[in-house]
């Protein structure tokens, strides 16, 4: 009898040893993946760091690593994401006010809305393909500013309008039904009521389309943009860098100087990226909690 | 709702009848501009599929299909050209092969944990700390494969070739991570918690619960975040070029250097093809490969969340 209960305690033991050793093991799996995250930033930073300088902010590429500079590159890429924001912007939270608050007939709001989900999921290499076919070729804008800009907007409507998307359907529709029974128009509903509303989590989508835009280097090496720039993009119709381009092209050379000039390149990346995401987090906090339903 | 709008509040804020025109005429201009927003991203699309059919449909005038799709050379940059696809899908399938291995059971691991055993604390610094690792562009990576990873694989495998599909997995294989994190720790969570109830009352383990209960009723949406990270992998562009290198070969040896689809996509693209010559429609012919790949794995595993999602609601 006892026997028989020290048995069955032992087996009761064993699977919740084997039940917490479980547990472990799946903690584990998520603190190497967190040590891998801080591992990464740390190479790049001390691979990158020693070669910050300002000759390298305010320098053109150049043969010799040490007098190399990304300024063209980081010119480049203000350009690319100014002109990316200023076209996705309108056309993204449009399509999803549309979406949201506008479109009636099922069909046409389902099909758009799988059509956007699956170009979520496209290679933005196909985007680049796509520029190049369309906006080099077609419309002839050979490698310019303009026509990358347009390249990178196409690869990150669909973030934008996915996020504005979750941003509207989370404000109520009391908020539309009291502004539609005061007499407002469907257009002053959605621009005086829903829009505001919906803001602080349609800058924190706009904020993220951004800096994706900013990291992304496919595309652009497709549509045919090219590292070596020996000047400053002065209008649309310029040739242009990026800095991730340089980036790609600094690491593809053979030498070391170059890598270590890559890292620091990465790191002013990097900076630019923690810049974007610190104001989406800054906005999400400061209207954030100014509204609550 | 309109007709009420019109017939009498109008009126009573004071406005003619021209300005009721005015407004109504306003509200259908933007309607118009509203709904031609979203038709972009249907444009985007037929976009897509005209630019890389009509390269590809030429293409395929001068390279039989069949060649194309089952030729074991791919060599359309010198002379003799050859334009078998099967060794870019063949690096391609190593690369991606290489990172699900990595990044399925840490992910999956990472997702259980997530969701079933780490404190609500831990979970709201952990999660966004992990979405961070998506955030970080690709090109990094690629640095990062060939300046960290690839020394290490070298010397752990005593290997002499600095690109290697094997870094490249590694790279790849955490970018998708918290891709199958994400989703799997919401699928996960759907799980009604009257299964775990209803376990823990037959005084089940944790463990039980867990591996018995839990992951397999979430199993189709887990599958579905595979198949995601899958597609995010084979579209992964510029860290596989920059650590797999540019050898075309039909190989399964992890440590050999091998091009991927996209990759031969980025090299093509950097040197001065002319356009409307064979080499400059091979990138086309190759990107369709590309999309059509990506669109399947997407589109099944969307079916497969919807299927769930129907399932638990």
């Amino acid at each position: 009898m006892s026997r028989n209960a020290d048995i069955h305690s032992l087996e009761i033991k064993r699977s919740y040893l084997g039940s917490s050793l479980f547990g472990w093991l799946c903690a584990a799996a998520t603190y190497i993946c967190i040590a891998v995250l801080v591992g990464l930033l740390v190479t790049v930073l001390v691979n990158g760091v020693p070669w910050l300088s300002w000759t390298l902010l305010t320098s053109f590429p150049s043969r010799d690593p040490a007098k190399a500079g990304v300024l063209p590159a980081l010119a480049g890429s203000l350009w690319l994401i100014g002109i990316t924001a200023l076209v996705s912007i309108p056309t993204g939270v449009g399509a999803a006010v549309y979406l949201e608050e506008y479109a009636n007939s099922s069909w046409w709001r389902k099909l758009v809305q799988l059509n956007i989900s699956n170009l979520a999921g496209v290679p933005s290499i196909v985007y680049g393909i796509l520029g190049l076919g369309l906006f080099v070729r077609a419309m002839s804008l050979e490698r310019s500013v303009i026509a990358g800009a347009l390249t990178l907007t196409l690869v990150v409507l669909p973030i934008v309008i996915l996020s504005t998307q979750e941003a509207l359907r989370a404000v109520p529709s009391t908020i539309r039904q009291a502004s539609y029974a005061l007499g407002a128009t469907r257009w002053q509903t959605v621009w005086l009521q829903v829009l505001p509303a919906a803001l602080p989590g349609v800058m924190t989508g706009v904020i993220l389309a951004i800096a994706r835009a900013l990291g992304e280097a496919a595309p652009l090496v497709a549509v045919g943009a090219v590292a070596f720039v020996a000047f400053v993009p002065q209008s649309l119709g310029d040739e242009f860098s990026a800095l991730p381009l340089q980036i790609f092209n600094w690491a593809e050379r053979p030498q070391e100087e170059f890598h270590g000039l890559a890292s620091a390149a990465i790191v002013v990346l990097l900076a630019v990226l923690i810049l974007l995401n610190t104001g989406a987090v800054l906005v999400r906090a400061k209207y954030g909690r100014r509204i609550k339903w | 709702m309109t007709s009420a709008t019109d017939s009498t509040v109008a009126p009573a804020l004071g406005s003619s009848s021209e300005g009721r025109i005015a407004r109504r005429g306003w509200e259908a201009i933007i309607h118009v501009f509203l709904a031609a927003c979203a038709g972009i991203s249907v444009l985007t699309t037929i976009g897509i599929v005209v630019v890389l059919l009509v390269e590809s449909l030429q293409f395929f005038r001068e390279v039989p299909l069949t060649d194309f799709l089952f030729g074991t050379q791919w060599t359309p940059l010198i002379k003799p050209q050859h334009f078998g696809i099967l060794p870019l899908l063949c690096g391609t399938l190593l690369v991606t092969g290489g990172a699900i291995l990595i990044a399925a059971p840490l992910g999956l691991g990472a997702a259980i944990y997530l969701s079933e055993y780490a404190p609500r604390a831990v979970r709201e610094v952990v999660k966004p700390l992990l979405e961070v690792l998506a955030g970080i562009p690709s090109v990094v990576y690629g640095v990062l494969a060939v300046t960290t990873v690839s020394p290490i694989v070298r010397s752990l495998f005593q290997s002499d070739s600095i690109f290697n599909a094997l870094s490249a997995s590694i790279v790849v294989g955490f970018m998708i991570l918290p891709t199958i994190i994400s989703l799997s720790e919401d699928v996960l969570r759907s799980v009604p918690r009257d299964l775990r109830s209803a376990a823990f009352a037959l005084g089940a383990t944790k463990y039980d619960v867990t591996a018995k209960v839990v992951v397999p009723a979430a199993l189709s949406g887990i599958m579905a975040s595979f198949l995601l990270a899958i597609s995010r992998a084979v579209g992964e562009t510029m860290a596989v070029t920059l650590a797999a290198g540019a050898t075309p070969r039909m190989t399964l040896n992890p440590l050999d250097s091998v091009q991927t689809m996209t990759a031969y996509i980025v090299q093509v693209s950097k040197g001065d093809t002319p356009a409307g010559s064979i080499e400059y429609r091979t990138i086309f012919a190759v990107g369709l490969a590309l999309f059509c790949s990506t669109m399947a794995l997407n589109l099944i595993a969307q079916w497969i969340l919807s299927r769930m999602r129907e399932q638990y609601e």
